[in-house]
């Protein structure tokens, strides 16, 4: 159903694999649109508790594909139509999402990475703010999550410099989660994946909910936000299951509701 | 409690409430359906039992705007006979608080339908817009005029006329909406809000409303004025009494609406 990615649902996660692996996997307006539908999807089912994100192949994802770049191109206009909605989409989405980062994640394909809330990188990966290198500035949320991320100073560094940032150095920046041999990057993110998707769900969502207000409300405005996502975390399934479990001196088990 | 064909009506403990029932549509209004929601609110607005009435949306959207198939294929002479508009008018006669509830989609007719209420609520998410300029038509049922009077004229004709979708977020900032909540949560923050309404006195909180109506038509010297006879004819109310006393007694009011 999808020609540029690949979209499978395994142990309540959905795998959603960048597949064009001899570009490394590089953006065409299409891989833009699949995404954001494949986003979209796993959003709503039942049966996902976490979404995975990664690359066919030896790249994570090249950045937009300059072979569809040409000198009548609206820049803008493509960031409105295609990235912008694909990056708002992962932005909106309350389960959690997983860059599985298995190589090179360059240009948008670093912002792809950037908008995840968990980066997984193989010690071979590496991220690269490669925009400037082409007279370009970093784009689809890259500066907006970055700047969070890293601190304005560190994020003007990474883009201005454009230079590539290994996985080690990824991790002591805090732009990875965690990093794993290449050897076994496959079963670390499985297992990893495994453990996100047998998480309480809806609290998880809802965390992000309130990160999100963290940053973008006044203090007033979150302790509202709080308030509210406690409310309906002390509604669900998953809490009371924690509470029982915690009583009973056993491991909770949540159904994600 | 009447039966409806495209509204559900209850009412619990003084707070009346209206859901759009067309869901698989977005509640898309027809002309029965808007008939049936102003026959509801006025016949909440004669219960004595009513102190506020809420009015929301079953499903996704709040309401997605006008049912298209039905004007269609409409002419001039015909709407001007059918006069389907009076009907919108008497929401503008109702004398008892109406806040409303929305989430989704808040289009066209839904919109208006949202600006005739008092007090809004919406789920964050929620996007408001007046995308009838892309049918080659304009909102008849008021919109140009009370979206104007909340945001003025130069967001009102940009809005308009690009039919664009207008985000909670935006549509606080331009004093459309009183809150933007969890979606979770919509109904349960509608109703605490509507209860802290109807605890009040409803006749302070009926000519408060009567005045602060005022104020939209009216110079303000006429405001002032009728504003004026509303606080002296309130002093006639046992309320008043009542709630001056229980201030001097320190204990909470009993108000009873008379």
């Amino acid at each position: 159903m999808y020609e540029t990615i690949t979209y499978l649902i395994n142990n309540g996660a959905a795998w959603i694999t960048l597949n064009r692996p001899n570009t490394l996997n590089a953006f065409v307006s299409k891989m833009n649109q699949e995404i954001t539908h494949a986003i979209k999807t796993a959003s709503a089912s039942d049966e996902v508790r976490a979404i995975v994100i990664t690359g066919a192949g030896r790249g994570f994802c090249s950045g937009q594909d300059l072979s569809e770049v040409d000198e009548h191109m609206d820049h803008g206009e493509v960031l409105r139509k295609h990235y912008g909605p694909m990056i708002k989409q992962i932005y909106q989405c309350e389960k959690p999402i997983i860059a599985a980062v298995n190589g090179v994640a360059a240009g948008a394909g670093f912002s792809l990475a950037l908008a995840c809330d968990f980066r997984l990188m193989s010690d071979r990966a590496s991220f690269l703010n490669a925009f400037v290198h082409i007279g370009l500035i970093p784009d689809s949320g890259n500066s907006y999550f970055l700047t969070r991320l890293v601190g304005e100073a560190r994020a003007l560094e990474i883009s201005v410099l454009g230079e590539k940032i290994k996985a080690e150095q990824a991790l002591s920046l805090g732009l990875a989660t965690k990093v794993f041999p290449a050897d076994h990057f496959e079963a670390e993110v499985q297992q990893f994946t495994e453990r996100i998707a047998s998480m309480p769900t809806k609290a998880v969502g809802l965390i992000k909910r309130t990160i999100k207000a963290a940053g973008n409300t006044s203090f007033q405005d979150y302790l509202e936000e709080e308030a509210q996502g406690q409310r309906i975390a002390g509604l669900t399934k998953d809490h009371r299951e924690g509470v029982q479990a915690f009583i009973e001196k056993r491991k909770p088990v949540f159904v994600g509701k | 409690m009447k039966s409806y064909e495209f509204i559900e009506a209850s009412l619990s403990d003084g707070i009346a409430l209206i859901e759009l029932n067309r869901p698989a549509q977005y509640n898309a209004l027809n002309r029965t359906m808007v008939r049936e929601i102003v026959d509801a609110v006025e016949s909440f607005d004669r219960n004595e039992e009513v102190r506020v009435i809420v009015l929301t949306g079953k499903g996704r959207a709040f309401s997605a705007g006008a049912d298209i198939d039905e004007m269609a294929g409409d002419d001039p002479v015909r709407l001007e006979l059918l006069n389907q508009f009076a009907d919108w008018d008497r929401l503008s006669f109702i004398k008892k608080p109406i806040i409303g509830a929305v989430k989704g989609y808040v289009f066209g007719g839904g919109f208006e339908l949202a600006l005739n209420c008092d007090l809004l609520i919406a789920a964050s998410g929620t996007e408001f817009s007046f995308p009838e300029v892309n049918l080659g038509v304009m909102p008849g049922a008021g919109g140009t005029q009370r979206l104007t009077k909340i945001v003025g004229r130069t967001k009102a004709l940009e809005w308009l006329w690009s039919g664009s979708r207008i985000h909670a977020e935006t549509a606080i900032q331009h004093g459309l909406i009183n809150r933007i909540v969890s979606p979770e949560l919509l109904m349960e923050e509608t109703m605490k809000m509507a209860k802290q309404i109807a605890v009040q006195a409803p006749l302070a909180i009926r000519l408060i409303k009567d005045s602060v109506n005022k104020a939209v038509d009216y110079s303000l010297y006429e405001g002032m004025q009728y504003e004026r006879k509303n606080f002296y004819l309130l002093f006639a109310s046992e309320d008043q009494k009542e709630g001056m006393t229980a201030f001097i007694e320190k204990r909470k009011p009993d108000f009873k609406g008379r």
